[in-house]
């Protein structure tokens, strides 16, 4: 039994077909990633795991908890993070401040009135969060504005806000898009050294290069649908794979 | 940025408490030492520093606190009439009573957000500046505005057998008349311990959460934090500053009406802090006695006092002068509160703070360069730090 059960979702939008019996394991302690050309429904299917979306129909089972019909709050607390294609931080706020806030939510809960006590002297959450930035290399820049940071830093920073929470489930959309070769290796190391925590992780990417270095399953998404999954080199072979990529045409 | 140290914020307490305390002091010399406004910075004051923890952190943009202002003076009002005298409270029951009032409504407006939860505050307030003129006239006493009366009950104080006098007796603070200096200690005192505790919330992680709501909500929740309890709690504790604020206003001069509750008292509120500096400690504060310093001062002067002043020049440029400026003072002043808030937020959209820190940086600045010439080495090592 995976951690992650997704059964037989649909979702529609108008007449257009967005999801179409989309069926996922995901098991524990390891890396998935999900392939697919444009439009696939690859994002579709990851705002309905995070509580974005909520599906016509179909189940979706975190450990054993269904994770449609309650808050994204709630399945954050439930021990699920996500990264998104674009950083969603808080870009007024300094980095360390970014990191603290993540940090309190898992140790406190969804709400907590912490009205007294100064946030800078909780040396315990002011640890954890110094610990995260260093990991991710950006400790020198803690006091800077989020805001200010280039579009790999702040990928990073995303990483880090979503790691201090040791997530059971980590959703990663396109941890790579737009990013240097050198960035994206650096990146591919980070999650090499996350994998090592054991954090199962959802991986949407379109580089295969990320894909082939880090999953260790694959499932392939055309049209809204899974059409085929494996390890990454069975999954190079497959010619549905390739004709959903290349519209039937043979190298 | 500066960042906030404990030692350092201990440091803006005690200016802060000195400054409060000694403002009879040094307002003398611009003529605005007198208890009455004085009593209006402290309890303008208060107001501003509640909204901002609203406005400031949150950036939910409230148009109606006035609401709470109201309702804040009515109970104050009512506790004179129906208990005691004394100030405690008529201050005690007037925050109560608007945090009740600010959990409703801030309960039905913070389902929305931005400018629909601007018009929905709006809404209320109107509401119950409306409800104030006319169904409500059995507890607001409609146009006339609640008074006190010979007749009153005040059943506290004849309980403990406080004497009979002749009039109405005045607001006290155990014996102490609420008027004049000792009225104004009191507010300023209230407005110290008001700006503690909103020194408090700032730095605390409930603050820090207030900010990340204004930041990126979005983030927020897929963080795992829950927005709506974050963002009722500063709105009722804004509410509360409101109440105290209103029931101030009843302590120094015990009548309430509904056109405290009109919208413009709302709008004023959000022009002391965007002009002071929204989401910084003292901003709102400044904004504040900015803002009741030159009403007070423009418009007292009149044609006459105009006249005075060009009195120098001959006759037809000063009757041209006199008619030009008699526009701006007067009646008028808020037209020249209108170009002070443009030109504000055209140049210093931080607000006063931001023009205070404009000038440190300079000026720091400045001496750094001059530093730099003698040590150029030390400070070429300390700029990239910053």
């Amino acid at each position: 039994m995976g951690i992650l059960e997704v059964r037989d979702v649909n979702k529609r939008f108008g007449g257009l077909k967005a999801l179409d019996k989309v069926e996922l394991d995901v098991e524990e302690g390891s890396v998935h990633a999900i392939i697919g050309p444009n439009g696939a429904g690859k994002s579709t299917f990851l705002n309905c795991l995070v509580g974005l979306l909520v599906p016509d129909s179909g189940s979706v089972n975190f450990n054993g908890n269904s994770l449609l019909g309650i808050k994204p709050h709630e399945i954050n607390q439930a021990g699920v993070s996500r990264v998104f294609q674009t950083p969603e931080i808080f870009g007024d706020l300094t980095l360390l401040d970014n990191v603290v806030i993540p940090t309190l939510a898992s140790r406190d809960g969804a709400f907590k009135l912490n009205g007294w006590k100064r946030a800078d002297q909780d040396s315990e959450i002011i640890g954890r969060a110094e610990h995260m930035l260093e990991d991710v290399g950006l400790i020198d820049k803690r006091n800077m504005h989020a805001g200010s940071l280039s579009r790999g830093d702040k990928r990073r920073l995303e990483l880090a806000m979503c790691l201090v929470q040791n997530p059971k489930l980590l959703l990663l959309d396109e941890p790579t898009a737009g990013m240097s070769r050198a960035d994206t290796n650096n990146t591919i190391d980070l999650l090499k050294r996350i994998g090592e925590r054991g954090i199962t992780k959802v991986i949407i990417e379109h580089d295969m290069h990320v894909v082939f270095s880090l999953a260790d399953k694959v499932s392939v998404m055309a049209q809204g649908t899974v059409i085929a999954e494996g390890t990454p080199e069975g999954i190079k072979g497959d010619p549905r794979v390739q004709e959903a990529y290349l519209g039937g045409a043979h190298l | 940025m500066i960042t906030a140290t404990p030692r350092k914020d201990l440091l803006l307490m005690g200016i802060f408490t000195f400054a409060v305390l000694t403002m009879p002091i040094w307002l003398a010399p611009i003529g605005a030492s007198y208890p009455d406004l004085l009593q209006r910075f402290a309890i303008f004051g208060i107001f501003a520093i509640g909204f901002n923890i609203l406005f400031g952190l949150t950036g939910y943009l409230s148009f109606g606190h006035a609401a709470f202002l109201g309702v804040g003076s009515y109970t104050a009002v009512w506790s004179f009439k129906l208990l005691s005298m004394s100030v405690v409270p008529a201050v005690i029951f007037g925050v109560i009573t608007s945090g009740l009032f600010a959990v409703v409504i801030g309960y039905i407006s913070l389902r929305r957000s931005g400018i629909y939860f601007s018009i929905l505050t709006l809404a209320f307030a109107q509401m119950s500046y409306n409800l104030a003129y006319s169904v409500l006239t059995p507890i607001t006493n409609g146009e006339t505005g609640l008074q006190l009366s010979l007749n009153d009950p005040r059943a506290l104080d004849s309980l403990v057998g406080v004497a009979e006098t002749s009039g109405i007796p005045p607001t006290n603070f155990f014996g102490i008349e609420m008027s004049g200096y000792s009225g104004f200690y009191f507010c300023a005192i209230l407005m110290i311990i008001g700006f503690y505790i909103s020194m408090r919330i700032f730095r605390s992680p409930f603050g820090m959460m207030l900010r990340a709501v204004k930041s990126n909500s979005n983030r927020m929740s897929y963080t795992g934090l829950n927005m709506r309890p974050y963002t009722l709690t500063a709105f009722v504790i804004s509410g509360m500053y409101a109440g105290l604020a209103g029931s101030l206003m009843a302590v120094t001069d015990p009548l309430a009406g509904a056109e405290r509750m009109q919208w413009t008292a709302s709008g004023e509120v959000v022009l002391m802090t965007i002009l002071g500096g929204v989401g910084t400690l003292i901003g709102p504060v400044i904004g504040a006695g900015v803002i009741k310093y030159f009403e007070n001062i423009f418009s007292a002067i009149n044609e006459n006092v105009l006249h005075g002043i060009f009195d120098f020049l001959p006759e037809v440029l000063q009757d041209g002068a006199v008619a030009v400026l008699s526009l701006f003072v007067g009646e008028g002043w808020h037209l020249t509160l209108g170009m002070l808030f443009m030109l504000i937020v055209i140049f210093l959209p931080g607000g006063i703070v931001e023009g205070f820190s404009r000038i440190y940086e300079r000026i720091r600045n400045k001496n750094n360069s001059t530093n730099g010439k003698a040590d150029a080495v030390g400070s070429a090592k300390v700029q990239p730090g910053e």
